[in-house]
């Protein structure tokens, strides 16, 4: 690559006294506020401003209704329309999660059950909240389509042990999720 | 009562009050409206939500007070920090720089007229501590004590950043006091005298210095020596303010304290009280700095043609126009630290050199030009045209010998600098 030399530029007399450029300056800031305090900040729209600047005044103004598709939210187990649990502790999501959130003991399940030829499915399933960052890797590698983020990012508790999802409440949260690949069904 | 022990109790109450209820409580004010107006000027909205929680206590909605009690929750917080003092830092000089950052600025407090004067039980209270007679030197003097404060928390602390910022930010104070001090002697010339009280009541009478437009009768144009001076007069109201925001370590010209520069400059090392101290010494400088301009610009308590009613108002029997003159001063007050405010977001940080540059040779040449402008000026009616022309033509000749000296003494930049030379 040729070298380039860059020369500072040469400024005339009106910039080198700055005072010009300072009240623009001045009156481009001012704008800024008038406008900001009468409500009509530019993206406020957009950005549902509270009617001071561009700024959503959490939690009265929420943007819930805004949230795009791909939003990643906490992570949920989810129930089959058939009422089958989906998970069937692979443990894959365990193995890829990057701050290891994710505990697995998987159990088997008994050979007169409905279901018997899936042969496992999860004793124990905990997320740990306060660990998991919602990058959303243990939904895209799972095979069984059994773990999903959902939308909703407020989860809080007074103890760490609150802060630990276990399997019901993974399943409390995920709910029947219809429309899924059903992998266990007899063949036709 | 004995009337020296009056008065002596007067000024006691005037101390405290002014004080302790009047510019303290201007800082944690200037705090909010600085937090808040930075917010409205970045299209955000700032803290609003400081209050009492009484969604705890089964309401449906707190109360806020607008965000108004931050600042207090802030010095609660400051208050209640751990108070540690490093173990490698030289420790006398480190206790006593906070100190010495923040009583000159309050005691600086003591010349300035808050406002004219009260009458309560026939005796006539100005609202101003001290009334001496030689008030801008007194402030100039005590304000050049807080650049040792700076200095010992920089020196003191014994870690690199510190010392740089400490040693910038005396450099800067004490190349802006220059200005400062020659930039006021042009107005001082005018009024003839150094009394910021009388100086004020001059401006109530005929006029501020910046908007010489009424008189005894109401609104009026100013006469030719007035509407000349006002030229000398714009041009030191310029090169004060530079100053005030140089003096203060404000921006444009806070190097030495920015975050992204210096960590935190010469206050890097100090936590809770200390740091609370050095915050509230700025602010406090930031105060009577704009104090000063008001009063010396711009009319201080004076309410334009209005005085002369507001001087007459009496409630029960004691004239309180004073307390009426304190508001119309705060009110201006105010104005102007929103007006630093401002400034502190319009305009970009200033290198050090270009800092220094502007400092020593620029406004040192212009404040000195200044006096010599204004002294014709304030002269010209008692002179004859021919004195008035040779006046003007060593003027501009001065100007010329001024400007030229400061172009050749630029350094040239080599033909073949830079890149190994290569043209």
């Amino acid at each position: 690559m040729a070298v380039i030399k860059v020369k500072r530029p040469k400024l005339n007399f009106g910039e080198k006294i700055y005072f010009g450029g300072l009240i623009k300056g001045f009156l481009l800031t001012m704008k800024h506020a008038v406008i900001s305090l009468s409500g009509k900040s530019r993206g406020g729209k957009e950005l549902g401003s509270s009617g001071l600047g561009v700024t959503m005044q959490y939690p009265e103004q929420k943007w819930d209704e805004h949230l795009p598709e791909h939003y990643r939210g906490a992570p949920a187990l989810v129930t089959d329309e058939q009422g089958r649990e989906r998970c069937v502790s692979c443990q894959l999501c365990e193995f890829i999660c990057p701050p290891k959130a994710i505990k697995i003991i998987p159990s088997e399940i008994p050979a007169d059950d409905q279901w018997a030829k899936v042969e496992k499915r999860p004793f124990e399933f905990d997320i740990d909240m306060i660990r998991c960052i919602y990058c959303g890797m243990c939904e895209e590698v799972c095979p069984e389509q059994a773990i999903f983020l959902r939308k909703d990012y407020a989860i809080t508790g007074l103890t760490r042990k609150d802060m630990v999802h276990d399997k019901k409440k993974l399943y409390e949260i995920g709910g029947v999720r219809v429309g899924l690949v059903n992998k266990w069904n007899e063949l036709k | 009562m004995d009337p020296l022990l009056l008065s002596i109790l007067v000024t006691l109450i005037k101390i405290i009050v002014l004080t302790f209820v009047v510019v303290l409580p201007l800082v944690p004010i200037c705090v909010y409206f600085e937090r808040r107006f930075s917010a409205v000027i970045q299209d955000r909205v700032g803290p609003n939500r400081v209050g009492i929680p009484l969604t705890l206590l089964g309401f449906k909605k707190d109360f806020r007070f607008l965000g108004l009690i931050q600042p207090m929750a802030d010095g609660v917080k400051l208050f209640l920090k751990e108070d540690f003092t490093p173990v490698h830092v030289r420790k006398a000089f480190y206790w006593l720089a906070p100190v010495l950052t923040v009583a000159p600025s309050l005691i600086t407090l003591a010349v300035i007229p808050f406002g004219s004067s009260i009458t309560l039980f026939g005796m006539k209270i100005d609202l101003a501590i001290a009334d001496l007679d030689v008030g801008p030197l007194f402030i100039f003097s005590i304000a050049s004590l807080s650049v040792y404060g700076i200095t010992l928390a920089g020196w003191s602390s014994n870690s690199k950043f510190p010392f740089i910022g400490g040693v910038r930010s005396t450099a800067q104070m004490i190349s802006y006091e220059i200005c400062l001090g020659l930039s006021i002697v042009p107005v001082l010339m005018y009024f003839g005298d150094l009394n910021l009280g009388k100086i004020v009541e001059h401006q109530s009478q005929h006029g501020w210095l910046l908007l010489p437009f009424w008189n005894d009768h109401g609104f009026c144009l100013p006469d030719k020596a007035t509407a000349l001076f006002w030229i000398p007069a714009f041009i030191s109201f310029i090169i004060f303010t530079i100053s005030i925001f140089a003096e203060t370590n404000r921006m444009p010209f806070d190097l030495p304290e920015c975050e992204t520069e210096l960590v935190g400059g010469y206050h890097t090392e100090y936590s809770s009280m200390k740091f609370a101290m050095f915050f509230m010494g700025e602010y406090a400088a930031m105060v009577v700095g704009s104090a000063l301009i008001i009063t010396l610009f711009l009319g201080g308590w004076s309410a334009g043609p209005l005085d002369g009613w507001i001087n007459e108002l009496s409630l029960f029997g004691a004239k309180i126009g004073g307390f009426i003159h304190l508001a119309v001063f705060l009110a201006k007050l105010i104005a102007f630290i929103l007006f630093f405010i401002l400034v502190r977001w319009t305009v970009p940080r200033f290198r050090y050199d270009q800092l220094m540059k502007l400092g020593w040779v620029i406004f040192f040449e212009a404040a000195l030009v200044n006096v010599f402008l204004a002294a014709l000026v304030i002269a010209a009616p008692y002179l004859s045209t021919a004195v008035i022309g040779i006046g003007a033509v060593l003027l501009i000749v001065l100007c010329i010998a001024v400007i030229w000296v400061a172009k050749v003494s630029e350094e040239k930049v080599k033909p073949n600098s830079g890149l190994l030379g290569q043209a």
